[in-house]
């Protein structure tokens, strides 16, 4: 059997089960995401943006799903209290993919900014819901958005209304808790309307020793003159598998600023497709790993210019030790007409041991005559001649080594707009380094 | 302060230094000058431990300690420094924590408690002050973006925050204008005392004429061909190396 095979069974056998808990906007695209899923299947190593990462495999364990919807018993408030006074945040929490109303009073939000369950709002709010529900994420063109689709029964919604500036950033801390390995299909989808403003931190952890594997499709709609900070950390340990395919659309002089954090995982997969249709649109698309022992990475961007006067800046650095693995590829495409283009890629790598391996693929494909546009991407070592200078002032060997690490993934760390998530960073990178780090013991930013 | 014995050194398998011997008391400061390629940077990297050199025979005790079996930073705790030829560039690690971490991990090999942040901060208030660096660079990455001048100042600053025992000056003064080799020379003399020495590596008299040597040596293919007084850095001044080489074949 196909690893493929029992999840093409298990849908047959559990159709009713899946649709009877989710809602019908998800329902209503559910048969078409599994025909597209029979047809594809997970993507092999020759599909090219896969060729990283071997899917099948990672899919092929038991892992037990919650589609009977059944409350998981824990209460995140007591198993993670915020006490960092500096990173002031409008907290939430997703266990798996059930969304927790937040408990703390609505007026740390403004009017006009709605976070919420997906499933609740779309039955509230069908229409909504169906004009932006699987529009960017297409099933028929990736087996794991089509996986997800079909099985995915909620997850989050965020809607900012028109004009609405929320100056808190909002946090969503996506925990994985169970007694048995367990797979997680959370969906979330994000509209920000006209001169929306908004900032939001999500923080993937793994609350329990076992085996999870998490698909995540992201949809995000970023309307005109909108502005979207979207920065995503994870920090789980080395049986997580996570599959998180991000789908952005940017209307005109729309900004959309993006940081990919992987600080500790097991295997990860992250896909970011950014559309920019409407001129004047920027994007900062900025990843950064740290991995070691025999952890996997593999960042897969798309940055696809359909306009004139569009600007896109793509930054994506790792450190790789032991026998980690890390893939980045990027793809940016300047479609005909798309003049004015300003695009820069850079990917920079440091492999500390002989065993660890970084694959990266930097591409550029311009169909446009008048662009400014930048590729490039360097694997290296730590500079000997640093190492020895440090050194001769006196500095360990070890130290010597962290401080040169620590120093070439803080460029990526200070592309990060929020002051008070770029310093608790910039400790919670220094303590991974120093090893200190070992495993996902609840959300660090908060504790 | 220094004994080397008949110190042999490779690089990649080709020999430089072909049996040194160099012997500096405390307090004193020798010049050592010699044409280019024949060993003045590889002594100094070997006796500061450089990996990229092998050391295939031969003794250096440093205040009685075989310095030769050290790790590099033990051979900096122990009080040996070098100011670089080409101070190397370190993209974003600042110039303060650089030192911080140079000064602390000094004192814990002494048996010092850290410095405090702020004891810290006004020690490198006072020491750059020396070479007339002023305080926005201790805010910069370490050597990153600065002139071939602030390099070289920068140096002399992190000598000055290390205090070191015997401190060798590898073509410091290279590439520098009057008034910053006027610096350097300041800030090297302020800092010598009767129990501290030097070694100054130059292919120029006029640094000379700042910090006086007690002792110049010429370094010729790996070994040590002459030595003599200051007024042999005079004599090289005016007529070159060239008579020393004629002296050499004539023996």
């Amino acid at each position: 059997m196909t690893s493929e095979q029992q999840y093409i069974d298990l849908y047959r056998e559990c159709r009713e089960q899946i649709c009877a808990h989710s809602t019908d906007v998800l329902n209503a695209v559910r048969d078409e995401a599994f025909n597209s899923f029979e047809r594809l299947g997970f993507p092999s190593r020759k599909v090219e943006r896969y060729k990283y990462t071997t899917i099948d495999k990672l899919f092929e364990p038991n892992y037990g799903l919650n589609i009977n919807r059944l409350e998981v018993p824990v209460d995140p408030y007591k198993a993670f209290r915020c006490d960092v006074p500096n990173l002031s945040t409008s907290l939430y929490f997703i266990v798996n993919d059930q969304f927790r109303q937040s408990l703390q009073p609505k007026e740390n939000l403004p009017e006009g900014i709605e976070v919420t369950s997906l499933a609740e709002y779309a039955k509230a709010h069908p229409e909504f819901v169906a004009q932006h529900y699987a529009r960017l994420a297409k099933s028929d063109e990736d087996g794991i958005t089509a996986l997800n689709t079909m099985l995915a029964q909620d997850g989050l919604l965020v809607h900012v209304k028109r004009n609405v500036v929320v100056d808190k950033t909002v946090q969503v801390i996506n925990i994985l808790r169970s007694d048995v390995a367990m797979m997680v299909n959370r969906r979330v989808l994000i509209v920000m309307e006209e001169g929306a403003n908004a900032k939001f931190l999500f923080c993937d952890h793994a609350a329990d020793d076992q085996q999870f594997l998490t698909t995540q499709v992201i949809e995000a709609y970023v309307g005109a003159n909108a502005s979207l900070d979207l920065y995503c950390m994870e920090e789980t340990h080395y049986k997580n598998t996570r599959i998180s395919n991000v789908y952005v659309e940017q209307q005109r002089d729309s900004r959309f600023n993006h940081n990919v954090i992987t600080l500790h995982n097991g295997v990860t997969r992250n896909r970011l497709d950014v559309q920019l249709k409407g001129e004047g649109a920027e994007c900062w698309c900025n990843g950064c790993v740290i991995a070691d022992k025999t952890q996997h990475v593999d960042n897969n961007t798309l940055i696809d210019h359909q306009v004139s006067h569009c600007t896109s800046h793509e930054l994506y650095k790792y450190v790789l030790n032991d026998k980690a693995t890390g893939a980045f590829a990027g793809r940016v495409l300047v479609r005909h007409g798309a003049q004015h283009t300003v695009s820069e890629e850079v990917n920079q790598n440091l492999c500390a041991t002989k065993t660890a391996r970084m694959y990266t693929q930097p591409m550029l494909e311009i169909y446009a005559d008048d662009v400014k546009c930048s590729h490039g991407s360097t694997v290296g070592q730590l500079n000997d001649a640093a190492l020895f200078y440090m050194r001769q002032r006196g500095i360990s060997e070890k130290e010597a080594k962290l401080l040169l690490e620590f120093a070439f993934i803080n460029e990526v760390i200070d592309k990060i707009q929020l002051e008070p998530l770029r310093d608790r960073l910039h400790y919670l990178v220094e303590k991974r380094f120093r090893g200190e780090l070992s495993k996902c013991e609840g959300c660090k930013l908060c504790k | 302060m220094l004994e080397v014995k008949n110190l042999h050194a490779t690089i990649a398998g080709k020999e430089i230094l072909r049996g040194i011997n160099l012997t500096i008391n405390d307090g004193e400061i020798h010049a050592i000058m010699g044409p280019n390629g024949s060993g003045k940077s590889t002594l100094s990297a070997v006796l500061t431990g450089n990996p990229l050199y092998e050391v295939t025979a031969g003794e250096a005790w440093f205040n009685g300690k075989n310095i030769l079996e050290m790790k590099p930073e033990d051979r900096a705790h122990e009080g040996l420094f070098l100011s670089f030829q080409y101070p190397v560039e370190i993209p974003g690690v600042s110039m303060t924590n650089f030192l911080k971490a140079a000064v602390n991990e000094k004192r814990k090999y002494q048996g010092q408690p850290e410095l405090k942040a702020g004891d810290f901060l006004k020690l490198m208030n006072e020491k750059r002050k020396v070479v007339e660096l002023d305080s926005k660079f201790t805010r910069r990455s370490v050597n990153e973006g600065f002139s071939g001048g602030e390099k070289k100042r920068n140096e002399i600053f992190q000598m000055a925050m290390l205090e070191p025992k015997l401190a060798i000056l590898d073509e410091t003064d290279s590439g520098l204008d009057v008034d910053a080799m006027r610096i350097v020379a300041d800030g090297v003399n302020k800092m010598h005392t009767p129990e501290t020495s030097a070694i100054v590596i130059t292919h120029y008299e006029r640094l000379l004429d700042m910090i006086k040597p007690d002792v110049v040596h010429v370094l010729y293919k790996g070994r040590i061909v002459k030595t003599a007084g200051p007024e042999l850095a005079k004599e090289i001044e005016q007529r070159g190396y060239d008579w020393i080489k004629a002296e050499l074949e004539e023996e």
